[in-house]
């Protein structure tokens, strides 16, 4: 249940700004592929088109073609509702529902499609608790509510949350940006056990994180100040940090810009 | 998976696309519906005040008219809801004004800004019969005055009141605390930073919030009935004997059972409506015209 | 609208220059405080006055003043809050029950559902039912909405008549309670929708989001994410709503019939109101009579404060939950 993605000729705007131009690249299922790249350079953009969550801003927009195992995202018939069942995300920020208790916030994308049996859920939610590596240290307080639990917890929550629906992909848009180093290190460990089952995107500004967890990384970068992101160099992540063949690769990579 | 599917996308069941759909459309027609009175109030008042919408009405008064005669008008009403709304808003502003003052410059969040600011919200709840009825038992029974406008105006002020604590107290709040330093830095004493500082900065933003509560207030009745009483004939002088006041007019001959008071009703519905809709139409443009970028 | 976050404190008020005290300092600070503080006299005053002067009507009083029904202050010198009070109840339940789902639609159409660019205007469009003077409504109703009603309040009574509240005999439809109740539910629906519209815009971004990202429909992200946020804020529009339709007075002054009895038959021409019996009641009142009048403003006026404080608790707590959560 890992699936390919392969885009081509995409670009993003946002009303009549355009934010990348022309991306093409595959992302292979079970790896992880890192997006590099500074700020501004449309690698959350082009992230939240893989999902159409990028169509969910007013005005924006996508023209290209996202094919999940050869199947077309932005097909007429397809619904942006059904790709996003299919492609999971976790976001930069933890974001929990602050209503719902730990074990509502797991079962939360599992109860839109009818009604599930107690003791299935029950099943599932432990399952995918266990899956973000967070069960033993909530299994004594589900009921609770999910934002009483640390920045880290709550991150994984929502992984947890993302797994529970049994996604192809999950996209991770800068997920450790606003946790501390030892929750950082907690979840790049569960992303290397999460790609044995999910095809997984990271965005990242951390070069380091880009090199310990990804198999691949893509460099995006933009042409000029104004001019939408492209990408400029997509490889083998261990070719990539030793060596690139683009030259603001290299620049970017070594901390020269960025 | 368990579940294996010719596609790889699978669609959403038609349950839930027909729930959505439902749901979308139970919202629009939720907005249908709240907007069908609004036209239909307008259509109506419209359709059935322009008939007698002449100078007569704006020009003449219902002294020696009865209730079965055309002809008659509201002028003695406009005269005594313009009065009374400008007295009100002469004890209510300054009151107001100071209060909002008070609670942003002043009251620092201790105890006694809370209590006002909550008594202000508390305040906006009270019935407008209710402020009538005060000004009835307190300047009418206890100290025997007579009714007159200054009496409407008195328990029309008490309604205005609260609102103009709110807009003043939001717009004293959006100026930023930058100007009022750079102007203790210069030596300038708080009092006149206020003065000659914060309020010429907040004052479109006020003043907007006067002219809808104005609006507000120019259309209550049930304060007016009680304390202006009624009267036919024209009295300019809001502090002696009865007068009239627009909404008072419509809502008296309302209550006739003749087609020629019908008339004037809804004439007078129509004038109301006017001046209301006119001073909110001129407070949006103010707050508009100041603040472009503003707005969802 | 007067109910958005307001920041704790107070401005730099200490930071105050200490080497140049100017005079005038003192009176305009005085000035200041004394004006809020003749605010807090005011709602004083109006509690002591109304009491004051509704004592000697009550004293004169031959029934029980909170369960007599009939109102004859005038004459057998034998008043009741009972009936009015019970009309009172009635009408602004009716009016809560169909303006609070009709509310929160339109709080949600232009929150989450109007394009951008009309969300706007469209929502200025309902605050302009708020600016519509009571008396036009009352005016409105007594020429239209009671003789449009009168049909679908006999197919009502015909087809559902065993249902209490359309039930009934003779004659059906006119002045009812029902044609009251919908007036006033037109007269609280901008607030109710001005309140919820707010706190839904407030929701937060990130947790819609995250329900979109989990493959919500829109409504499923709204359950989700919007209304569990909203819900404190929507019961507290809700009560404000109902404080307001109790309290009004001139539209269905215009509207009901003015009779004292406790009938539940929302159809047929019953129904009257304390605030409605004030309007009507004072022209042809006797010095007993205003007393007595006086005597239900009190309870109206205690009735709506409790149903306001109540609501403005409901709304401080959400300020807190929202703060808490951001």
């Amino acid at each position: 249940m890992s699936k390919q993605i392969q885009v081509s000729g995409l670009d993003a705007y946002y009303g009549a700004h355009k934010a990348i131009e022309d991306v093409s690249m595959t992302i292979e299922p079970r790896s992880i592929t890192a997006f590099i790249g500074p700020s501004g350079c449309g690698k959350s953009t082009f992230l939240r088109t893989l999902n159409r969550m990028h169509e969910v801003i007013p005005g924006a927009r996508v023209e290209g073609k996202v094919l999940l195992d050869g199947e077309d995202l932005y097909g007429s018939t397809v619904a942006p509702v059904s790709v996003r069942r299919m492609i999971g995300m976790v976001f930069q920020r933890p974001n929990p529902f602050p209503t719902m208790s730990i074990y509502e916030n797991v079962a939360a994308g599992l109860r839109l499609n009818g009604r599930v049996a107690k003791s299935q859920l029950d099943g599932i939610v432990e399952e995918s608790l266990k899956g973000a590596n967070l069960w033993n240290e909530v299994k004594d307080r589900l009921g609770k509510p999910g934002a009483g639990l640390s920045g880290g917890q709550q991150q994984r929550l929502c992984i947890a949350r993302a797994i529970a629906v049994k996604p192809q992909v999950l996209l991770m848009d800068e997920p450790c940006s606003a946790l501390d180093p030892i929750s950082t290190l907690a979840i790049e460990d569960l992303m290397a056990k999460l790609k044995d089952e999910f095809t997984i995107v990271i965005v990242t500004h951390n070069m380091q994180q880009a090199a310990r967890v990804s198999d691949r990384t893509a460099f995006f970068n933009l042409a000029a100040q104004g001019k939408p992101g492209k990408v400029v160099e997509m490889d083998e992540t261990s070719r990539m940090f030793t060596n690139p063949t683009e030259k603001a690769t290299e620049d970017y990579i070594t901390g020269r810009f960025g | 998976m368990t579940t294996t599917t010719t596609s790889t996308i699978q669609h959403i069941s038609t349950g839930r696309r027909v729930k959505d759909k439902l749901v979308q459309g139970l919202v629009y027609l939720a907005f249908g519906l709240a907007v069908v009175p609004l036209v239909s109030v307008l259509w109506l008042v419209i359709q059935n005040g322009l008939a007698r919408f002449d100078m007569e009405f704006l020009t003449h008064s219902m002294r020696n008219i009865g209730a079965r005669d055309a002809g008659g008008g509201a002028y003695h009403a406009i005269v005594g809801t313009l009065e009374q709304v400008l007295l009100a808003s002469a004890i209510s502003v300054p009151i107001g004004l100071l209060t909002a003052i008070y609670l942003v410059e002043y009251g620092n969040g201790g105890r006694l800004s809370r209590a006002i600011s909550f008594f202000v919200d508390v305040m906006t709840g009270i019935p407008s019969v209710v402020a009538g009825l005060f000004i009835l038992a307190f300047w009418i029974l206890v100290l025997g005055m007579p009714f007159s406008g200054w009496a409407g105006a008195m328990a029309v002020s008490i309604l205005m009141m609260p609102t103009v604590v709110r807009s003043a107290e939001e717009m004293l709040r959006l100026v930023p605390t930058d100007l009022r330093e750079a102007s203790y830095a210069l030596g300038v004493a708080k009092w006149r930073t206020i003065v000659k500082v914060v309020l010429p900065t907040a004052l479109t933003g006020i003043i907007t919030g006067v002219m809808l509560a104005v609006a507000r207030v120019a259309g209550e009745t049930a304060p007016v009935l009680l304390t202006v009483f009624f009267t036919d004939s024209i009295n300019f002088d809001p502090f002696s004997g009865p007068q009239m006041s627009l909404p008072l007019y419509v809502f008296d001959q309302a209550g006739r059972p003749n087609d020629t008071a019908i008339d004037r009703a809804w004439t007078g519905a129509l004038t109301l409506i006017l001046i209301v809709m006119l001073l909110n139409l001129v407070a949006r443009l103010i707050a508009w015209w100041r603040s472009p970028a503003r707005g969802r | 609208m007067t109910t958005n976050l307001r920041t704790r404190d107070g401005g730099p008020a200490t930071s105050r220059p200490a080497s140049r005290r100017s005079h005038g300092e003192g009176p305009f600070r005085y000035a200041s405080t004394g004006a809020g503080i003749i605010l807090l006299a005011i709602m004083a005053a109006i509690a002591v006055f109304l009491i004051s002067e509704a004592i000697p009507a009550l004293q004169a009083n031959k029934g029980h003043f909170l369960t007599e029904l009939t109102w004859d202050p005038n004459g057998s010198q034998v008043f009741g809050i009972g009936a009015l009070a019970f009309g009172t109840v009635l009408s602004s339940a009716i009016a809560l029950v169909i303006a609070t789902p009709i509310a929160v639609g339109v709080a949600l159409f232009i929150s989450h559902y109007a394009p951008r660019r009309l969300a706007g205007p469209l929502g200025y469009l309902v605050d302009l039912l708020a600016a519509v003077p009571s008396v036009v409504y009352g005016l409105w109703g007594v020429a239209f909405l009671v003789p449009l009603l009168i049909t679908p309040s006999k197919w009502l009574n015909e087809n559902l008549g065993w249902f209490p509240l359309f039930a009934g005999e003779g004659a059906i439809g006119g002045k009812t309670m029902l044609a009251g109740g919908i007036v006033l539910a037109i007269m609280i629906l901008p607030i109710i929708a001005a309140i919820s519209r707010e706190v839904f815009l407030q929701a937060p971004k990130m947790n819609e989001e995250a329900a979109l990202a989990l493959g919500a429909t829109r409504w499923e992200m709204i359950r989700m994410a919007v209304l569990p946020f909203g819900r404190p804020g929507v019961i507290s529009a809700a009560m404000l709503g109902l404080g307001r339709a109790m309290g009004e007075t001139i539209a269905v002054a215009l509207i009901f019939p003015a009779t004292f009895g406790i009938s539940i038959q929302i159809l047929t021409p019953n129904g009257n109101s304390i605030a409605a019996n004030i309007a009507n009641g004072f022209g042809e009142a006797t010095p007993i009579g205003r007393g007595a009048l006086i005597a239900s403003g009190l309870v109206l006026f205690v009735i709506t404060l409790l149903v306001n404080i109540a609501a403005r608790m409901v709304i401080n707590r959400r300020k807190e939950y929202a703060r808490a959560a951001a």
